[in-house]
């Protein structure tokens, strides 16, 4: 039920993507040690990757704003973290979003979009149209990735600014690039 | 409104934290913040003026990141009700040294006093148990806090919930710093942790 066509790939069993293990090496990098999570088809690799990391914590989450608050409490308390969710997890988190200005602590985002580039789900729409825009208003820088060979330097410049220069920043990852869902009956 | 026996959250708060010792403590937007602070400003206490929702997840997010400190989220019945989830999100984690207070007044107020569900059907401590928390209990009387406080300090036994049935009389704001960065740096400065 959470199958996404492969844009780059003809069977997706034998060619899994390998941006995800590029987005975990830099989180381990960054010494990453709280990752919060509301799942997404389009983070479940990484997911399951953090899960199997003895050096960080999954937090599965209720609700995406739980993440933000719990990314603030991990800074007070000296750990990074970053929070893992879609596009339409974005409008829950609006006013704990302030919390990045009240403690301006180093929050990074990594976003999965849907609700563009061939979206088949109409609900998804309009959350993900103001996605960047929410975050915008929010204060958050945004960077995007949409081809597998970019989302390396991308998530790696928004771990750097985020985590370097307490400047909260959402990574987008690009229906493009994760492939939009397929619904079948 | 206010009925009989009901305790004092003063009282409460003082009793509680009478022994902290390393512990850190977080409070919840409203009248739990100022609770805190007038138990004594602190450079381990986070004092939250916003983020409703959020106080038990900061909370959850300082335990996981110090597991051999003592951490306590003070909040009310309100802020606690809209970030229920937080609730199964502590139970999943089962962190050992958070412990989560609610001061249950069954009321907002810090806007007019209008009737929170606790008032009438929300029994919160059902709900932590529900979520997976077994430690959670009901307290009536400051005999109770007095000792409930310091298993506060043990860090392998929780997560723990209370939820404290308190008068809702107003009672005079004692007023924290509303600076959100210098208290977290504070916090920061209390375990080791520099500015970037």
């Amino acid at each position: 039920m959470h199958a996404r066509t492969e844009p780059s790939s003809e069977t997706a069993a034998e060619t899994a993507p390998s941006w995800p293990e590029d987005i975990f090496a830099i989180l381990q990098r960054f010494d990453v040690r709280q990752v919060p999570y509301v799942p997404d088809a389009g983070h479940s690799q990484l997911i399951e990757r953090v899960l199997g990391a003895s050096s960080m914590r999954a937090v599965p989450l209720t609700t995406e704003e739980e993440g933000v608050a719990l990314l603030a409490g991990a800074w007070a308390g000296g750990q990074r973290g970053v929070l893992l969710m879609q596009s339409s997890g974005v409008g829950n988190c609006v006013n704990m979003l302030s919390l990045t200005q009240i403690f301006r602590f180093p929050f990074l985002t990594l976003v999965t979009m849907r609700g563009e580039w061939g979206e088949f789900n109409p609900w998804q729409v309009p959350m993900g149209s103001s996605t960047a825009g929410v975050f915008e208003l929010s204060g958050i820088k945004v960077l995007r990735a949409s081809h597998p060979d970019e989302v390396r330097e991308v998530v790696e410049a928004g771990a750097g600014q985020a985590y370097n220069a307490c400047t909260p920043t959402a990574v987008l990852l690009s229906q493009r690039l994760i492939g939009a869902k397929v619904f079948t009956k | 409104m206010s009925k009989a026996n009901l305790l004092d959250r003063r009282a409460v708060v003082g009793q509680l934290l009478a022994e902290r010792k390393d512990a850190i403590v977080v409070g919840g937007l409203g009248a739990s913040t100022y609770d805190i602070a007038a138990a004594g400003d602190h450079d381990r206490n986070l004092y939250l003026w916003g983020a409703m929702g959020g106080a038990v997840m900061i909370g959850l997010g300082i335990a996981l990141a110090q597991p051999k400190l003592p951490v306590v989220v003070i909040t009310g019945d309100g802020e606690m009700l809209m970030g229920m989830g937080s609730l199964a999100t502590v139970g999943l984690q089962k962190p050992g040294n958070l412990t989560i207070v609610v001061l249950d007044n069954e009321v907002y107020g810090e806007t007019g006093g209008q009737a929170s569900h606790t008032a009438a059907t929300v029994d919160l401590v059902g709900v932590a148990q529900a979520c997976g928390i077994a430690d959670a209990r009901a307290i009536a009387t400051i005999a109770e806090i007095e000792a409930y406080a310091p298993g506060l300090q043990d860090v392998s036994s929780g997560p723990r919930f209370a939820s404290v049935k308190i008068d809702s009389a107003n009672l005079e704001r004692v007023l924290s710093s509303r600076d959100g960065q210098y208290t977290v740096t504070r916090i920061r400065g209390a375990l080791g942790f520099g500015p970037i």
